[in-house]
């Protein structure tokens, strides 16, 4: 396995969820650990430079101030210090089930089963989840990177892939263990932002229980391009709703040609929770879900008020 | 084992460790520095905040072989001599702890924080310090005892 921050893989490791037999510690790549403009207009991010490094780089914070605010969003800043750019893609679930090494869970321990369904399931997925597994994926940054349509950029025994980022993470189905599509032995060098930062209007949203340092009930990632105060291009993309950062175009083009107002951002939720599933104790995210796109749509208006922390402003 | 070099408040330190200790046991048990506490042992609380070559991180997540030839602070050695840390002081002109067990971490982590620069406002302090619970509640006090810090004043 490898270790960059090591804030995800120590951790599990000391939950004895995780029983690494070699450890390789990738930071002494330096080629991977820095952010470089491409000849396309884009922005490359390696993978070892940490979360705090990008967020606070100039031409993140510049170009694409939406990934910088939901990278602060998230955890710790000694967390952030410490976190990578490919760690953060590659963190595993917060379900308290699979936490804990004493219980069944389909995520690690394939067929054993899901307690999650008929217990305590207030932080789980409403929408992409399956009979097996109903975790969800906890990361901030990727909601954005989903929102932004970044690219990963990966290297193995065969050579080169680029995944876009929809592709990269997976729905559970029925293996739930398998987060993403990468393979075993694969590292992940760098993640490349497409030019179009939307860096005029943008928003990120983050509801939970508390204030601050902690992972998202909800989070909303929104992108839009204006002329006046009609909408040319938006892009939304849902955390802590689903196995993978949640993205639905039809949603996004339901917003393209209208006035960017409440109504508009009402409509594109509700194709956006179109057959959301609600369970016994999680049933509220749909109704949060649905204001918090409304709410951030009309933030992305006015980004100057977006509060550190991503709390809700407007 | 592998032999690791730590320069641990600006003292030079070899020691043989297990790939699998953390920075926050190497400091405690091996070198006996136990001002670093350990709270949760998981990322949670920040009573483990040390500043590694300038920056701060959770001691508790990060594997001391991993730091070899770093150069790390702990509360230890903050202080100049007998003349407290700044923030040592103001921490004790604004009450900001009751027990003392997050205190170590917290001033770490303040003076991490303002060498980072990236605070203007107290809200933004806040929420930069947000990666250090307090228990005791002594929240407004170490926020007033920072803020001093950072620009003379600001009490809630
Ligand atoms: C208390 C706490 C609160 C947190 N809160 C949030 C939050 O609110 N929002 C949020 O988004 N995140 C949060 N996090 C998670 C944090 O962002 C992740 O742990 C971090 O991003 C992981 O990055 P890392 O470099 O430390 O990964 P590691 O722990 O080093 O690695 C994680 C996994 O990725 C693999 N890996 C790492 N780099 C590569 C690479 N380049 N190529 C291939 N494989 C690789 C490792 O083998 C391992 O399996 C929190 C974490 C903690 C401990
Ligand atoms: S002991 Fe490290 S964060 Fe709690
Ligand atoms: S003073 Fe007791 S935990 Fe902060």
């Amino acid at each position: 396995m490898f270790i960059a921050g090591g804030t995800n893989l120590v951790d599990l490791w000391k939950y004895n969820l995780l029983h690494p037999k070699l450890v390789v510690d990738i930071n002494h790549l330096p080629e991977h650990r820095r952010i470089t403009e491409l000849e396309d207009g884009g922005l490359r991010l390696g993978a070892l430079v940490s979360n705090a490094d990008t967020a606070y780089h100039p031409l993140v914070e510049s170009r694409y101030p939406l990934l910088s605010k939901a990278i602060l969003a998230g955890a710790s800043a000694q967390i952030r210090n410490m976190a990578t750019n490919g760690g953060n893609l590659l963190q595993r679930t917060r379900c308290y089930y699979f936490y804990d090494a004493d219980v069944p869970c389909n995520k690690r321990v394939p067929g054993s089963g899901c307690p999650a369904m008929d217990g305590y399931n207030r932080i789980h997925a409403i929408l992409g989840a399956s009979g097996e597994c109903i975790a969800v994926f906890p990361s901030d940054m990727c909601v954005a990177l989903a929102a932004l349509e970044a690219v990963v950029n990966v290297s193995g025994k065969n050579g080169g892939r680029r995944i876009p980022f929809a592709d990269f993470h997976r729905l559970p189905g029925d293996s739930p263990e398998i987060d993403n599509i990468l393979q075993h032995g694969e590292l992940i060098t760098s993640i490349d932002l497409p030019e179009k930062g939307f860096a005029q209007n943008y928003s990120y949203l983050k509801l939970r229980d508390r204030h601050s340092y902690a992972f998202a009930l909800v989070s909303v990632a929104t992108a839009l391009e204006l002329e006046g105060d009609t909408i040319r291009d938006a892009r939304i993309a849902l955390g802590g709703v689903a196995h993978k950062p949640w993205r639905v175009r039809e949603a996004e083009a339901v917003l393209v040609g209208k006035k960017a107002d409440e109504a508009a951002f009402t409509a594109a939720a509700e194709v956006l929770l179109t057959g959301a599933v609600g369970l016994k104790y999680n049933a509220f995210k749909i109704e949060l879900a649905k204001r918090a796109i409304v709410r951030n749509g009309m933030m992305a208006l006015h980004p100057e008020t977006q509060l550190p922390g991503a709390q809700p402003s407007a | 084992m592998t032999t690791i070099t730590l320069n641990v408040n600006k003292q030079t330190h070899t020691l043989e460790v297990l790939p699998w200790v953390s920075l926050l046991d190497a400091l405690r048990d091996r070198l006996k520095l136990t001002g670093t506490k350990k709270g949760c042992d998981h990322g949670q609380c920040g009573a483990c905040t040390v500043l590694c070559d300038g920056t701060r991180i959770l001691s508790c997540l990060s594997l001391a072989v991993m730091k070899n030839g770093s150069e790390i602070t702990t509360v230890e050695g903050i202080a100049d001599g007998d003349a407290l840390h700044p923030l040592q002081k103001a921490f004790i002109e604004h009450d900001a702890f009751q027990c003392g067990y997050c205190t170590p971490g917290q001033i770490c982590s303040a003076i991490g924080m303002l060498a980072e620069g990236k605070a203007r406002t107290r809200d933004e302090v806040k929420e930069l310090m947000s990666g250090n619970l307090c228990r005791c509640g002594a929240n407004t006090g170490i926020i007033d005892a920072i803020m001093e810090v950072k620009e003379g004043g600001g009490r809630e």
